[in-house]
């Protein structure tokens, strides 16, 4: 029997992966339309904006590398390992030109640092984390694409 | 007249000793009281950097050192802000110097380290960033550093040799300092042949975590002038800034920005404006500073500080590190005498405050086997995750 898909923990309800194609979901304040991700709760952080209200509000599916990395040694917890022996994975910072912030994530499975430069075009991809035997923890990931 | 005196400088040598934090905190405290001439009933107010690592003493520190060092009724503040702890505590302690409510003030900080990366504490908290980044995507404190390194690399042409000759610079300069914990000569080569920890970060590149603790006394200038001391060092201004929204460069333990959609960003980055809301508090600047402590955490990030602190514009930073100009004896500003974090490693609380004891020292030109000549100012930079910012300006 598959796996059933869940996000994992601490990243429910921050991005969708439905017929729309996978979609970072941050919040927009209906004051000033500042945008947060992840979403902000309680109070707009633009420290000249009293809003209190926010409206969910679909990421740019697509940005260029602001820079990017790769971690030759496995993380301490609570990172969880996918592999043993470990298997190193890559780790890019993403422009978003539209909401003019920056979104670091994994480089989606099979990709490296020799695969990207700062300026790259990347586009948004959902992918397992980790699973367990009932489980496959998913996470969204930034995938390399031709300019 | 917001100046206060330096009247001692102390700490436990770095190392990997796996004692108990207090022990180095009253070491360096009873080494800055000698050095200051004074006794412990002296101090009237105490300000402690808190580690997290070390349960309740350490997030309660300056009432850990002053139970230790024997309960003299002095109040007490305790101050966490990460790396940036020290300067904080420094920051608290002026502040009570100058309010006039207590004229000589003990800072101190101090930490044992585990091995490796740092990691967050145990227990799932999805509502902590510094958990979250561990789990969702496996960023560690160097995939930070990595990210900055690498953009130098794609922006301005730096390369992994580049960043290896900060460390032969600051091995060098470390070599004969007691209290570093590496006190060992390093090439080019060699940083290149260890492991990459994140490309295009080396081993080498990459501070370890560390032991150790540090410790000054400081007073008003007026206590000092009734101890007979005509010119002691002065801190002239101590920055314990904050980012401005929207801060759109990424920060530890954050994976996103702010959004700069409904507002610029500010016309300094946050790292630019530490050190300099601390020249300006001090009325002195990047072309006064004989030397410069900066937080070199990664071989690279020691080049942004260059820039960072006003040392050269942005980009420039690798032609000063070829040209000798940031080594002893260089054309330009000493950065990092002391030997920086490649030859201390990181004790958390105590490092703001180590990087004051360097050019304290530097500044009554007793750092002996590595004085910056005829030194007259010096500045210290350091940041804290969470958004504390940490600079410190003092001169003779």
């Amino acid at each position: 029997m598959a796996k059933s898909k869940t996000p994992a923990l601490g990243a429910e309800g921050w991005f969708t992966d439905d017929g729309d194609g996978p979609t970072l979901i941050g919040n927009k304040c209906t004051a000033c339309g500042t945008v947060f991700f992840p979403a902000a709760a309680y109070f707009c952080r633009n420290p000249d904006c009293g809003g209190r209200e926010f409206e969910p509000t679909p990421l740019s599916r697509q940005g260029t590398v602001w820079s990017y990395t790769d971690a030759q040694y496995q993380p301490p917890p609570p990172y969880v390992a996918t592999s043993d022996p470990y298997a190193p994975f890559a780790v890019a910072a993403v422009e978003l030109a539209a909401e003019g912030m920056v979104v670091m994530g994994q480089l989606a499975s099979g990709y490296g640092v020799d695969d990207v430069r700062v300026g790259s075009p990347v586009e948004l991809v959902v992918e397992t984390l980790f699973e367990d035997d009932d489980h496959e923890y998913t996470v969204w990931k930034w995938k390399p694409v031709s300019a | 007249m917001t100046d206060i005196a330096v009247l001692g400088a102390g700490m436990h040598p770095w190392g990997k000793w796996s004692r108990n934090f207090v022990e180095y905190g009253i070491d360096a405290a009873q080494t800055a009281l000698a050095d200051a001439g004074l006794e412990w009933r002296d101090i009237q107010f105490v300000a402690g950097a808190d580690t997290m690592r070390q349960g309740y003493p350490g997030y309660v520190s300056a009432a850990t050192f002053s139970q230790a060092l024997g309960w003299s009724g002095a109040p007490v503040a305790s101050c966490y802000a990460a790396c940036a702890s020290g300067a904080t505590a420094l920051a608290t302690a002026r502040a009570q110097i100058l309010a006039g409510f207590c004229d000589v003030a003990l800072v101190v900080g101090a930490d044992t380290s585990p091995k490796g990366f740092f990691a967050p504490n145990d227990g799932d908290r999805p509502d902590d960033p510094d958990w979250l980044r561990f789990r969702l995507l496996g960023a560690t404190n160097p995939t930070y550093f990595a990210l900055y390194a690498r953009r130098r690399m794609d922006l301005y042409g730096a390369t992994e040799r580049d960043f290896a000759k900060v460390k032969v610079k600051n091995a060098q300069h470390g070599l004969n300092n007691q209290n570093a914990r590496y006190r060992k000569a390093v090439t080019e080569d060699e940083v290149l042949a260890s492991p990459i920890v994140a490309s295009p970060l080396h081993l080498l590149d990459i501070c370890a975590t560390s032991d150790g603790g540090a410790a000054v006394v400081v007073s008003s200038m007026d206590y000092a002038r009734a101890r007979g001391l005509t010119s002691p060092v002065r801190v002239r201004g101590v920055s314990t800034v904050t980012p401005r929204f929207p801060n759109t460069v990424i920060e530890m333990p954050d994976f996103a920005t702010d959004s700069s959609a409904a507002l610029a960003p500010p016309p300094l980055t946050f790292r630019d404006s530490i050190a300099a809301a601390a020249y300006e508090q001090a009325g002195i600047g990047p072309d006064d500073m004989s030397v410069a402590e900066v937080y070199d955490l990664s071989s690279a990030l020691e080049l942004d500080w260059y820039e960072n602190i006003g040392l050269c514009k942005a980009g420039e930073a690798e032609r000063l590190i070829n040209d000798g100009d940031t080594a002893l004896g260089g054309k330009g500003t000493t950065v990092n005498p002391s030997g920086g974090l490649a030859c201390f490693g990181e004790a958390v609380p105590a490092q703001a405050i180590a990087q004051v004891c360097e050019i304290t020292w530097q500044l009554r030109g007793r750092a002996t086997g590595r004085q910056v000549e005829g030194a007259t100012a010096g500045v210290t930079v350091n940041q804290g995750l969470f958004g504390h910012g940490s600079s410190v300006v003092l001169s003779t």
